[in-house]
């Protein structure tokens, strides 16, 4: 699904990614820790296509396609989705408008008919159910006074709508209570079911009870420094990220 | 000193001693402003003395002021002379004959605005055919509003035909001498309309299809007078979302608005005049001055607007609130792009007591745009418990174009209430990519993004004019970003 080979990204003259490879199978959910500050976000923004990010060598190939020539909304219809770590607001702008406009656009681009007003209702009232979220969300303003809670199952709700093939979900779990927690585990796990893949960014253990990935990477230093299984983010959980970094840095 | 106009002013001004009225279908006044062109104005509409008069000493006062410096505009002085000041409508034969013969940049843009076929021959001044009948469809318009004794017809005939009740309103919102370029639309006004509505009757349409196939005559120096008598209530929609083909540069209308106690008038604009190319040349001055008074108890005057076209704006809808109760509003969305530049506001005057104003602003600057807010709210002695709500949000499209807020308050009564708020944002890096990220397209998504800026004036519109104002400023935004 996902191959990133070698990927090296500046920020403002800054490296922050240096020669990372990872590698996403179809229906495979992946967890990505590392400390703050560690380059997580920066990844998941250069897959999604944000500007601001210079690549300086390496590659990104999705279902075949080189995607850093893609653009970001291109990206989106080819079936990337990025969770924020931090939903931004838009005021004025309907939650259900910007939906409709996305997912029709990703409609067309696949040459499948637009859905009607009708119809899209129909999907909206089945998945917010999934995400227990109140209907009254969706005629407010894009995240606009959203606890932050709400923002993150709001990002959930979106995801649940556009069915992708790939999510990235940036530290979706932070903030959370226990019952949206539970939720955003739902929507990771049925995405999987449908042989989707998932990349879950997170610093807690707390939601791979509930997600059990397939693998788990620690990024640091920009690169994968350590791959495993789910026992991996046990360990970190207790002994913390020093062993890893000390190591990584014996290694370099 | 033009001495040909000065003899055609005068022979004119001779004939229309003696009774004659010239057949001046095909003139055109050559370029140059004199008393005999004003004189030669009104004789060709056969106006009654009192306007003759008026116009005159407008004219008087005219020479004798400067154009205003204030406004956060720059633009090459203006030739007053190098204008001309009549010209009849263009013959069939002169104009295109077919959509073949105009500019498909400008039949791209109505397409994209949904523009139905005939009204864009008209709109692109296409001489048109006997299919589309504009008279009856304006007939059929005429009929119903006359049933309930609204008058709407154009103001030189309002002229000749409701004198008394025409000069009892005529300047007296904006007097002849209140500006410099109110002054010299009260001498050389030519077209523009009149609109009565008698005590309690409730305009039975929103005056706006008919005013579109009317704006056809929009001319240079247009004046509207609009009247709503005891009780009554009218929704007036002034211009098109479509580019409209206009060859004269300077634009200095007047509109005044009358509301009498009870009466409430609506008052939308979205202008959207040619901008000029990406470098501003050839771009229209829209210098215009707007103002209703509620001249009695509870009268209420609202004022929309849209303006995304010209070169410059420069105009300040204003309310004077002298009736107890009186409320006045202004919603408004200013855009500049390229090289326009945009200088409006609006004046809240507070007189009577109890009298309430909001003031909505968004300012939308991309490109080397210029805009700037420039409002007062000045608060009378008299004026017990007046309140003001004023809210100015500018919006920033790449680093090239300003912003600019001047806001400006008098408060002559301790009891008045004045709240005033301010936001500028830059059209967020993270909000394009957000809606990127879920599917939109760049342009889609500043148009989305910009619209929601927007909302709180839009939703001020009329339905219609609501979908096209949208669809107008995604249009005016393209290629702004990236
Ligand atoms: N636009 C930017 N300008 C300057 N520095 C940036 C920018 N974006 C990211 N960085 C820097 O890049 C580094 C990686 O940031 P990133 O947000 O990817 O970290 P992260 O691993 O997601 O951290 P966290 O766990 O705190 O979310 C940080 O040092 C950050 O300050
Ligand atoms: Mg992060």
């Amino acid at each position: 699904m996902l191959k990133i080979s070698d990927l090296r990204v500046a920020v403002d003259g800054k490296t922050i990614l240096n020669g990372l490879s990872l590698e996403i199978g179809t229906g495979e959910v992946h967890a990505i820790m590392g400390p703050n500050g560690s380059g997580k976000s920066t990844l998941a923004n250069v897959i999604a296509g944000r500007d601001g990010y210079e690549v300086l060598g390496g590659t990104v190939e999705f279902k075949g396609k080189d995607l850093l020539d893609l653009d970001p909304e291109v990206r989106a219809h080819e079936g990337v989705f990025l969770a924020f770590q931090y939903p931004v607001e838009i005021p004025g702008v309907a939650n259900i408008a910007l939906l409709k406009e996305g997912l029709n656009a990703a409609r067309r681009y696949r040459g499948e008919p637009e859905l009607d007003a009708l119809d899209f209702l129909k999907l909206v009232r089945e998945k917010i159910k999934l995400v227990e979220m109140k209907e009254e969300f969706l005629y407010r303003s894009v995240n606009e006074g959203f606890s932050g809670g709400e923002k993150k199952r709001n990002e959930i709700f979106q995801m649940a709508m556009l069915e992708p093939s790939l999510s990235l979900l940036d530290e979706t779990d932070s903030g959370l209570d226990i019952d949206a927690l539970k939720i955003v585990a739902g929507g990771g796990n049925s995405l999987r079911a449908q042989d989707r893949s998932v990349i879950l960014v997170t610093h807690y253990q707390r939601l791979l009870d509930y997600i059990v990935p397939d693998y788990v990477h620690v990024l640091a230093e920009g690169r994968i420094v350590q791959s495993g299984d789910k026992d991996l983010a046990l360990k970190l959980e207790a002994e913390g990220y020093g062993w890893i970094e000390e190591s990584a840095g014996a290694a370099a | 000193m033009n001495t040909s106009v000065k003899e055609l002013g005068d022979l004119v001004g001779r004939e229309y001693k003696e009774g004659f009225v010239t057949d001046i279908e095909s003139d055109t006044l050559p370029p140059g402003l004199d008393e005999s062109v004003v004189r030669f104005l009104s004789a060709n509409k056969s106006e009654p003395q009192f306007v003759l008069d008026w116009r005159l000493d407008a004219f008087r006062r005219w020479q004798e002021m400067d154009q205003p410096d204030w406004a956060h505009v720059h633009y090459a002085p203006i030739d007053y002379q190098g204008i001309s000041y009549y010209s009849a409508p263009k013959r069939d034969e002169d104009r295109p004959q077919s959509l073949d013969e105009v500019d498909p940049k400008l039949l791209e843009t109505y397409d994209k605005l949904g523009i139905p076929l005939e009204e864009q021959k008209a709109l692109a001044g296409v001489a048109v055919d006997a299919v589309f009948d504009s008279v009856s469809v304006a007939t059929t318009f005429k009929d119903k509003l006359a049933k309930v004794g609204v008058i709407f017809c154009p103001l030189s005939e309002a002229l000749i035909n409701h004198p008394d009740l025409v000069r009892k309103y005529l300047g007296s919102v904006v007097p002849a001498t209140d500006n410099f370029y109110a002054a010299l639309n009260s001498a050389v006004f030519t077209e523009g309309s009149f609109v009565y509505i008698p005590k309690g009757v409730r305009c039975p349409m929103e005056l706006s299809t008919y005013f579109r196939i009317n704006a056809l005559n929009t001319g240079q120096f247009e004046r509207t007078l609009i009247v709503a008598d005891e009780g009554s209530y009218v929704s007036y929609l002034e211009g098109c979302t479509a580019p409209m083909r206009d060859e004269n540069q300077l634009h200095a209308a007047v509109v005044e608005l009358v509301a009498l106690k009870d009466a409430e008038i609506k008052y939308s604009t979205v202008q959207n005049w040619y901008p000029g190319d990406e470098e501003g040349r050839g771009g229209i001055y829209n210098f215009v001055t707007k103002r209703g008074a509620c001249r009695g108890e509870n009268a209420k005057i609202s004022w929309t607007q849209v303006e995304t076209g010209s070169a410059i704006t420069w105009k300040y809808p204003s309310v004077l609130l002298e009736g107890n109760g009186s409320v006045g509003e202004f919603y408004s969305v200013a855009l500049t792009n390229n090289c326009q530049q945009a200088d409006t506001g609006t004046k809240m005057i507070h007189i009577g007591e109890d009298t309430s104003s909001t003031i909505i602003s968004k300012g939308i600057s991309a490109g080397r745009g210029q805009n700037a807010y420039r409002g007062l709210v000045k608060v009378l002695k008299g004026a017990k418990n007046a309140r003001n709500y004023s809210q100015c949000d500018s919006l920033l499209m790449g680093d090239r174009c300003g912003a600019h807020t001047f806001p400006y308050v008098e408060v002559k009564n301790p009891t008045a209430k004045i709240e005033h708020e301010a936001s500028t944002s830059k059209i967020g890096e993270d909000q394009l990519f957000y809606c990127r990220q879920r599917g939109l397209a760049e342009e889609d998504a500043v148009s989305m993004i910009v619209n929601g800026f927007c909302k709180e004036v839009f939703r001020e519109l009329p339905m219609e004019f609501a979908v096209e104002a949208q669809k107008l400023l995604g249009i005016s935004l393209e290629g702004a970003v990236g």
